[in-house]
């Protein structure tokens, strides 16, 4: 049975989309580690904001302005809070996870030097390789991978080898979008400190499940996407230390980012500003921070502890099914089951699931060197949020034994 | 028979089907009437793009026809592309050129036509209308 301090019914009146039909059956949504749902309050943030005070930022005398202004800049205090990071200027608006790692990786152009190195981990999103392979042919720098094993747990005796003093940075990500593992990155960041590497870690998939204290855990950089968390897509959070920040250049020219233009000079304004060029996405801004409030009301640790019995009833449930495999059986892992059925392709299993209303993610999950990695086309992969339930699993269950069945 | 009396034959056997489980389940019995793609041929040049499993087809001119085989490593697209197939095997290029393709709206499968539909009907489609257009220029 689970048990959970937490009312999911009253959870999932929040959330509106949750109520509807998709091919006439009752929505069930395991996609969440793509896009988690809105809900109402956030919605509500999002309509009060064109409702009531759209105004551009920073630069206006009017009222309108100066109320969008303060509530975009307290929504990067909520952030700068919840991350507990120690100055708001170190919070970066993006436009998501990939800007955050772009902005980053362009930054480092300046820096690294031919022989350079970059360790990135084995179970990386696209995302997170190609902009180093891109840096790596701009500045001569060298791309290592570390390793992983067969439950999709990074090999970390083989990472301390990799680093050597021509590391200049560690790229990992916090939890990994196709396996679920939980990294650890405490060590991976201690040790790297330790050679002078700096670290950025893509917390796009922990951010959900793990309330990241980014002071402890000393990193260099981390970064977000907020359509993770309950929050609207195209805005995200680059967290940098200040040290740092000011090292980088700018990543792109643009109004915001100027303190002095005339044709000769550009001076550059100060931090946060130096890397928001151009108008934000203000409504998106400040409707992060709303979903920032309403996940700490419910409680990270209740989240996760209710998202771990989920994923222990389904991994349970599921290894029912004869010839079942899931991937990504790490000691700890987040709420996420990639897995196939021998024999099947997870595109039939997923096809048929969506014929039951059950949205689940199949493919490579932009994570091919994975894939490759097990010798797999792709997966299904069924990833849990806290307003799913048992009976959602159920229902997951008996649509895979169902696709099963018709596909055998 | 021609290409319109191939796609009303299926849509008549489509017709006799009451849910989607049942137009699946045929779709797949289906795909195990595909005239298979000879193992030479399955190369990544012969696979279809934009399909997230993999398809391959390879097309040759017998008697001033295009005969198609095929092949995919999921089941569901392999129905789909076998429907193709029956349609489109053993036509003239110009034919299959003309071809309109409403009747996969007729069988039920309209949401497969959405070009960002994962599994790429529409890129079959084009691929072998491509294949015509080639082998057409070709007989000229």
């Amino acid at each position: 049975m689970i048990q959970t301090v937490l009312d999911i019914q009253a959870i999932r009146k929040d959330f509106p989309i949750l109520n509807r039909k998709v091919n006439g059956k009752p929505l069930v949504y395991l996609d969440n580690a793509a896009t988690s749902q809105t809900p109402q309050q956030v919605i509500d943030v999002i309509v009060d904001y064109y409702s009531n005070y759209n105004a551009n930022i920073h630069r206006g005398v009017h009222t309108l302005s100066q109320q969008a202004t303060d509530a975009y800049e307290q929504a990067r205090i909520k952030i700068q809070k919840h991350f507990n990071i120690a100055k708001p200027y170190e919070v970066i608006f993006t436009s998501g996870t990939t800007h955050g790692i772009n902005l980053v990786a362009n930054g480092f152009s300046s820096i690294l030097k031919k022989g350079d190195e970059i360790l990135v981990s084995a179970m990386e999103h696209h995302s997170n390789i190609v902009p180093w392979q891109m840096l790596c042919e701009r500045t001569g720098a060298i791309l290592k991978v570390i390793p992983m094993n067969q439950d999709g747990e990074l090999v970390m005796e083989e990472y301390s080898q990799l680093l050597s003093s021509k590391t200049k940075l560690v790229f990992c990500n916090h939890v990994s979008n196709a396996l679920g593992t939980i990294n650890p990155i405490k060590k991976i960041i201690e040790k790297a400190h330790g050679l002078g590497a700096a670290v950025l870690v893509d917390g796009a998939q922990a951010s959900p499940h793990i309330k990241a204290d980014l002071q402890e855990l000393d990193v260099d950089f981390y970064t977000v996407s907020a359509h993770k968390m309950c929050g609207p897509t195209g805005v995200g959070m680059l967290y940098g230390k200040e040290e740092w920040l000011k090292k980088l250049p700018p990543y792109q020219g643009g109004g915001e980012m100027i303190a002095e233009v005339t044709f000769e000079k550009t001076t550059y304004a100060d931090l946060p500003h130096k890397f928001e060029a151009g108008t934000p996405n203000i409504c998106g801004g400040i409707a992060f921070g709303a979903a920032l409030d309403y996940m700490n009301l419910i409680g990270f640790d209740a989240i996760s502890q209710y998202e771990n019995e989920l994923l222990e009833y389904a991994t349970e449930q599921l290894l029912t099914i004869d010839g079942l495999k899931i991937y990504g059986t790490a000691a700890k892992k987040t709420s996420v089951i990639s897995f196939n059925i021998e024999g099947i392709h997870p595109y039939d299993i997923g096809s048929i699931l969506d014929k039951l209303g059950v949205a689940v993610r199949t493919g490579h999950h932009c994570a091919q060197p994975i894939m490759d990695f097990f010798k797999i086309p792709g997966t299904v992969r069924a990833s849990f949020s806290f307003y799913n339930t048992k009976e959602e699993i159920d229902v997951l269950v008996s649509g895979v034994k169902r696709a099963k069945a018709m596909l055998e | 028979m021609s290409i319109k009396e191939i796609q009303e034959e299926i849509v008549d056997e489509f017709s006799m089907f009451e849910d989607w489980m049942q137009r699946y389940e045929y779709m797949i019995e289906l795909g195990k009437s595909l005239p298979l793609i000879d193992e030479k041929y399955k190369t990544d040049d012969n696979i279809i793009k934009g399909c997230q499993s993999k398809v391959w087809v390879h097309a040759e001119l017998e008697d001033d026809k295009l005969v198609f085989t095929a092949d995919s490593d999921a089941i569901i697209t392999k129905g789909i592309i076998a429907i193709l197939i029956r349609v489109f095997s053993n036509q003239c290029p110009k034919d299959i050129i003309e071809a309109d393709t409403d009747f996969i709206d007729e069988i039920g499968l309209k949401e497969h036509l959405s070009p960002t539909r994962a599994n790429g009907l529409v890129s079959m489609i084009k691929q072998l209308k491509l294949y015509a257009i080639a082998y057409q220029t070709q007989l000229k």
